[in-house]
């Protein structure tokens, strides 16, 4: 077994593991950690491929991000485990067979002749995959990739159109008026004479 | 129109950060002010009133006739004055007990005292080792008034134009 | 004595050589990195007490420089308090979750030239996905003290943190679009030549951006609310104590590094010098000073850190709806903005952009 290899499995075993236990976890909130793992695992093994771009990439926007806002939400929610559970044998063979079609799907896909594992790419060390990546995405599949830009466009504003109301008599400030508010708003000196000066004027 | 550009402009060149972090700059080169405290000092008042004394005439005598108006007047109830007659029939004190941590160092004690013997010094770094060490007795009291003395005498003296 | 030593040396596997360097070049970053951490609270405290003419501490050691020692081995005889109903496991993960981050970012950044734990190809891209992950360990932290002070805090610092990532993602693809690599120190030597080629100039707009988001990643002040000892204690770390919470100060700091380095790495030329190809450097002895070096990436470094205590000293804290407004609808248009103007520029091949 090559070094490489130690590594390889090393990291499979931990994403395996961590893959278990987003399932079997109770606590949301550590099934979210061990979601975290996961994705740092499988983001290494794509290092390994020399997919440095789409395993950085995995960390910054799943890891970094999406997850943090996932965390972020189920910390908050004050969650009832017992509910989810019920019916788990009765939903088992469903389960089961859900499974098993989308296994058989994967490796129909992955033994495909397409997928050509056998060919060892070696690249030379100044080989950037990010470029590589660049490259291919704006010029063959420049088409797919805008559609696919649009589409997720029109998700984001479709998902704020669908949340946002308006509601009426809710009181809130407005910061950008508030910094924009200069001394003469709010303050106005006045000259007046002094009570001594009065009083002798009226004597 | 021109206040909206002019904020605009004053926003996006930091205007007013950069108006702000001046102020701070100028600052970090001026003179500390800071007193050392242990090797340097403020000047102080002859007013301060810090620990407790109980003073003495100049043959001796202590000047204390335990009248008693400093522990009626002490708004903390820190004074405890027990008194007895001497063999030569003047009033004095068997006792005397200042509770320092009571004691709120308002000054009406000197304030009430008719013959000057209850004063309060300018010493204020002074300490406790036990809990009932924050009692000062009247032996120690006088002690501490024979101690400073001088320095009492002449804070009166100095202060005597106001009394 | 020396000889034996080295054919000792070289009669050792290959792979185990190469970790003990590896392992001897980490010590050496990280035992700088943790002594420049300890100083800089104690600059920190020097220079805000200056900015309030107050001294600052001079007590422990000459001049107080044995202040931060003390502090530290008062934190470490410290109880780490752990509180009854907290995850147990989570609320000692939390301080390592966000120390190492701030670490691990270290292993990219040159410090001069070819002087690199990993020259990554995607070195920029490995920054931002690693200093990503430094919110982690405070929400953890926030939601493992079971306490309601450290879950606002939690709140507040990912909500902050995921907007002003964006805003600084951007600035960096400026970078990127203006030095056409990812590689740090590819992107220093894009600034080669003078200091009218460093990126600030052009790029001066993302460079603001950069820096102030960076302020609000590392929680600094005014950007502070995840600590805003005024409302909510002291924040996400309210429950730890001793050498747990020794930890997150560490982590701080050593971001607020970090966050310095990586700007003078990309705006200010990193270890290049402001006099490169003047007469300066070719003045026989001290000529080496002025030529570029790992000196002027410390010093850059340092000035950065001063803005980071200038600022923390001047400005009061923005209030939680400010800063959102901030991120969101000032940086992030402004880096799209100045992004579209690059790209125009780049695309008509104007200098210094192009």
């Amino acid at each position: 077994m090559t070094f490489e290899q130690i590594i390889f499995y090393f990291f499979s075993t931990i994403l395996i593991s961590g893959a278990l236990g987003v399932v079997l976890v109770r606590n949301p909130v550590y099934a979210a950690l061990f979601l975290i793992l996961s994705f740092f695992t499988s983001s290494a093994i794509w290092l390994m491929l020399e997919a440095e771009f789409l395993g950085i990439t995995l960390v910054l926007v799943y890891v970094g991000a999406v997850m943090v806002l996932f965390l972020f939400v189920i910390m908050m929610l004050d969650i009832n485990m017992d509910p989810l559970r019920e019916g788990f044998v009765k939903m088992m063979p469903l389960a089961a067979l859900v499974a098993i079609i989308i296994a058989a799907e994967i490796v129909l896909v992955m033994a495909s002749p397409s997928f050509n594992f056998d060919q060892s790419v070696v690249h030379a060390a100044d080989y950037s995959n990010t470029k590589a990546i660049g490259n291919i995405l704006y010029t063959e599949y420049v088409y797919p990739f805008e559609i696919a830009a649009v589409i997720l466009v029109v998700a984001i504003i479709a998902a704020i159109a669908l949340t946002l109301r308006r509601r009426k008599g809710v009181k809130h400030q407005n910061p950008s008026k508030q910094i924009r508010t200069k001394r003469n708003d709010r303050v106005r000196l006045v000259k007046m004479p002094s009570s001594s000066t009065q009083n002798r004027a009226g004597e | 129109m021109i206040s909206t550009l002019k904020h605009y402009v004053k926003t996006f060149t930091l205007f007013e950060l950069l108006q702000g972090l001046s102020v701070t700059g100028k600052y970090f080169f001026k003179k500390k002010i800071t007193i050392q405290y242990p090797e340097q000092k403020t000047p102080m008042s002859p007013r301060f009133r810090g620990h407790h004394a109980l003073r003495r005439y100049d043959n001796g005598e202590e000047r204390c006739i335990a009248c008693k108006l400093c522990e009626a007047t002490c708004p903390a109830l820190a004074i405890k004055i027990e008194s007895e007659e001497r063999e030569d029939g003047t009033r004095r004190t068997t006792r005397y007990d200042i509770d320092m941590f009571k004691c709120i160092y308002c000054g009406f004690c000197e304030e009430a005292c008719p013959v000057d013997a209850i004063v309060e010094t300018r010493v204020f770094e002074y300490h406790f080792e036990s809990r009932e060490g924050s009692i000062i007795t009247k032996d120690e009291l006088l002690a501490f008034g024979d101690k400073h003395e001088t320095q009492i005498a002449k804070d009166r003296a100095v202060e005597a134009a106001y009394r | 004595m020396i000889e034996s030593l080295i054919s000792f040396w070289a009669s050792l596997p290959i792979a185990l050589t190469t970790v003990i360097v590896i392992l001897l070049k980490i010590v050496a970053i990280i035992l700088p990195l943790i002594l420049a951490v300890a100083y800089t609270t104690y600059a920190e405290r020097k220079v805000i007490g200056y900015m309030q003419i107050r001294m600052g501490p001079n007590r422990v050691g000459p001049k107080g420089w044995l202040q931060p020692i003390a502090d530290v081995v008062k934190l470490m005889f410290k109880e780490v308090i752990i509180p009854e109903k907290s995850s147990r496991f989570v609320f000692l993960f939390a301080p390592i979750m966000v120390l190492a981050p701030a670490l691990v970012a270290w292993s990219v950044i040159p410090f001069a030239d070819g002087m690199v734990l990993a020259d990554v190809n995607a070195g920029l891209l490995f920054v931002l996905a690693i200093t990503s992950l430094d919110v982690f360990g405070v929400i953890l932290a926030g939601w493992a003290s079971n306490s309601k002070y450290a879950m606002l805090s939690a709140m507040r610092v990912g909500a902050q943190v995921v907007s002003y990532e964006i805003a600084m993602g951007f600035a960096l693809v400026g970078v990127l679009m203006a030095s056409n690599s990812l590689n740090l120190s590819d992107i220093v030597n894009a600034q080669a030549g003078g200091i009218d080629n460093w990126f600030i100039w052009p790029l001066f707009g993302l460079f603001l951006v950069y820096f102030i988001s960076g302020v609000a990643e590392t929680n600094r002040a005014p950007f502070d609310v995840a600590e805003g000892e005024s409302e909510i204690v002291a924040g996400f770390h309210v429950e730890y104590a001793g050498m747990a919470f020794a930890l997150f100060f560490l982590a701080e700091y050593a971001s607020m590094i970090l966050i310095s380095a990586l700007t003078s790495l990309m705006f200010l030329g990193g270890w290049l010098s402001p006099f490169e190809g003047t007469f300066l450097v070719n003045i026989p002895a001290i000529g080496a000073l002025f030529d570029s070096g790992i000196h002027w990436f410390l010093i850059k470094i340092m000035i950065f850190l001063f803005f980071y205590l200038w600022f923390r000293a001047t400005f009061p804290r923005y209030r939680y709806d400010q800063i959102m407004r901030l991120g969101w609808k000032i940086l992030i248009p402004v880096t799209i903005v100045w992004l579209f103007g690059e790209m125009v520029a780049i695309g008509l091949g104007w200098t210094p952009w192009a």
